[in-house]
């Protein structure tokens, strides 16, 4: 069984339909990418995928479980994990304590053992610490553990949203726009970090992006969105000669 | 001792911070217990000692709301009434049950924090679901709500046990023996002065203890994450109506248990010190401090109420020099230019090792 169906997926705002009926499979440790022109309702997905919206119509099954129309607390329990296309840290806390947000629901204690300092505090308090560093590893961003989170360069913020997102050790990673921002070389070592990232914790991941050559190199299977509707799915070859797809974004009729 | 520096030295960035704030509580402490001994202080100046403490209490748990949780709260006083007026009431009415007098204090200290601390989630539940400039005006409404229920609220003890009324001392039905306790506008009289400066440091200590692990825990994150980005502390799987609670009541508790320590400092007092003007007081406290400091906060509520005391002899000019104090501590705070200028000054200091460490932070920017 797959582990995200989308099924008849849709949403209005007021009268303007969004998204309408999307289909979509999400098999366990593949990369996949959804793509279209701007405005085409790609965030949006992502949007009611982790509950910030609330579909109109349809069904989010999740591993068996369909969790259409929870709130993003409840979907990041069940394993979705996000970054943002404008960036949202927790701008005054340090980059150790971003990542260690993110393990809030991976390692509890409660509050009056925070208060107290009771044992379990300190060894729980170690080991998020451990978690925190070794995820913050991977991203290149251990020697910048103690700083505040919004004196990171953007770069480095997009990485640190993924470590935090990675952190609710999700099963479904979504990633709205990874490389914007990013010079070439840093765009190619994000490509290399990704695959490690779906390897090493075998996780299924869809993201959005507007850089081709990174969508194209990395997803094993695309998804054309255009005015909120899918107009065209398959591997990076067959999506990149679909008429459609080309009329989409160059134009024509 | 050298065992305690050992562990300072090697303890991280914030652990430092915190004891240098219980150190600060203490070293203050001392000097007034040394001016009093040597006769230094004023009584005026004596007097004022325990509400002093009690403000600092309340800038603490102010902070935790405005600073951590990140909202504005105007009835903050409204919680501190409601933990003197418990407390008070509970000594008055255990004077002969329980005997000892620092245990009747302690459990007043537990009766007003708890009283306070359940108002807080009280009015959290449906408060909280407002943001900003709503939840501000919300809480204001609040504070007058309870003021004027307590400037109507009598209650008073016979021998049948406790009466309670609202609007007229005759509906209490007392018997010929019975004691008003709590007279409605005319506040409570005939309370005993029990709380001592040293009971206010210890106080302050506690304070400063729960809400400084507080903010360093698993709890503290999650509270600072949804303050400063909701949907992304939410989509990282945080409750925030939960988090947002828990912090609102741990502040509340906190202004009750400052709230027992200014009531018992008193044999009479009224709703009415616990208005709008009281609370606006108490957030003077907390912006002026920093807005989310402890330390800031707590110097600047004991300043601000020794000021007017030591400038009791200007008479005509105190409240206008009161007042441009604040404006230049504003601008010295958070004007650029300001800031500009402090940062020229500490980079012509010497390099002295503790001053040099205050010039790193702002590198980041």
């Amino acid at each position: 069984m797959a582990l995200l169906e989308v099924m008849n997926l849709g949403i209005a705002f007021g009268g303007l339909q969004a998204v309408s009926q999307l289909d979509m499979k999400i098999e366990k440790g593949h990369l996949y990418g959804l793509i279209g022109p701007n405005g085409a309702g790609k965030t949006t997905v992502f949007n009611m995928l982790t509950g910030v919206y609330k579909p109109t119509e349809g069904d989010i099954i999740l591993d068996g479980t369909n969790i259409t129309g929870k709130n993003s607390e409840k979907i990041c329990r069940a394993g979705i994990a996000r970054t943002f296309q404008n960036i949202r840290l927790f701008d005054q806390l340090t980059v150790l304590e971003n990542v260690k947000v993110g393990l809030h629901n991976q390692i509890e204690y409660g509050v009056l053992t925070g208060i107290f300092r009771l044992p379990s505090y300190f060894s729980k308090e170690k080991e998020m610490n451990r978690r925190g560093m070794e995820l913050l590893k991977i991203f290149g961003l251990e020697k910048e553990a103690q700083l505040p989170a919004n004196s990171l360069p953007y770069g480095k913020q997009r990485k640190l949203e993924m470590a935090r997102a990675l952190a609710t050790n999700p099963k479904l990673l979504l990633l709205d726009e990874p490389a914007a921002g990013m010079n070439p070389q840093e765009t190619a070592e994000l490509m290399e970090t990704i695959r490690f990232v779906k390897e090493h914790f075998k996780i299924a991941i869809l993201l959005i992006e507007h850089d081709m050559n990174f969508v194209m190199g990395i997803c094993e299977h695309i998804t054309v969105l255009d005015y909120g509707r899918v107009i065209a799915s398959g591997t990076g070859d067959q999506v990149r000669n679909n008429p459609k797809v080309i009329a989409a974004y160059l134009g024509g009729d | 001792m050298k065992q305690l520096l050992e562990k300072y030295k090697t303890a991280n960035k914030n652990t430092k911070r915190d004891m240098l704030n219980y150190l600060l509580v203490l070293l203050v402490f001392g000097v007034v217990q040394l001016a009093m001994g040597g006769g230094l202080l004023t009584n005026s100046m004596k007097g004022q000692l325990v509400p002093i403490c009690a403000y600092v209490v309340m800038a603490i748990s102010l902070t935790l709301t405005v600073g951590i949780l990140g909202e504005l709260s105007l009835g903050h006083g409204a919680f501190m009434s409601v933990g003197a007026f418990t407390g008070v009431l509970f000594t008055m009415m255990n004077q002969e049950s329980i005997a000892s007098e620092p245990v009747r204090l302690l459990l007043a200290f537990v009766v007003g924090t708890i009283a306070a601390g359940v108002m807080g989630l009280l009015i959290g539940i449906p408060v909280l679901r407002l943001n900003g400039d709503y939840l501000a005006i919300v809480t204001l409404a609040f504070g007058e709500i309870v003021k004027n229920v307590l400037n109507v609220l009598y209650v008073g003890v016979d021998g049948t046990g406790l009466h309670i009324a609202l609007g007229d001392e005759s509906r209490l039905n007392l018997q010929e023996n019975g004691q008003v306790l709590l007279g409605g506008a005319m506040g409570i009289t005939g309370g005993k002065k029990i709380a001592t400066f040293g009971i206010g440091v210890v106080l302050i200590l506690v304070a400063l203890f729960v809400a400084q692990n507080l903010v360093r825990s698993r709890t503290g994150r999650a509270i600072m994450a949804i303050r400063d980005n909701r949907i992304a502390a939410q989509a990282m799987g945080i409750n925030v109506t939960k988090y947002k609670l828990i912090a609102f009541s741990i502040s509340a508790a906190l202004a009750g248990a400052a709230g027992v320590l200014y009531g018992h400092n008193y044999s009479a007092f009224q709703a009415g010190k616990f208005d709008y003007t009281m609370s606006i007081q108490v957030l003077l406290f907390v912006v002026l401090g920093g807005m989310s400091s402890f330390r800031g906060a707590m110097i600047a509520a004991t300043v601000l109420t020794v000021l007017p005391e030591l400038l009791r002899g200007m008479e005509d000019y105190r409240m206008l020099i009161y007042a441009i104090v604040l404006i230049v501590v504003m601008i010295f705070n958070q004007s650029p230019k300001a800031q500009e200028w402090r940062q020229t000054i500490v980079e012509k200091m010497p390099a002295i090792p503790f001053i040099q460490k205050i010039k790193t932070p702002k590198e980041g920017k």
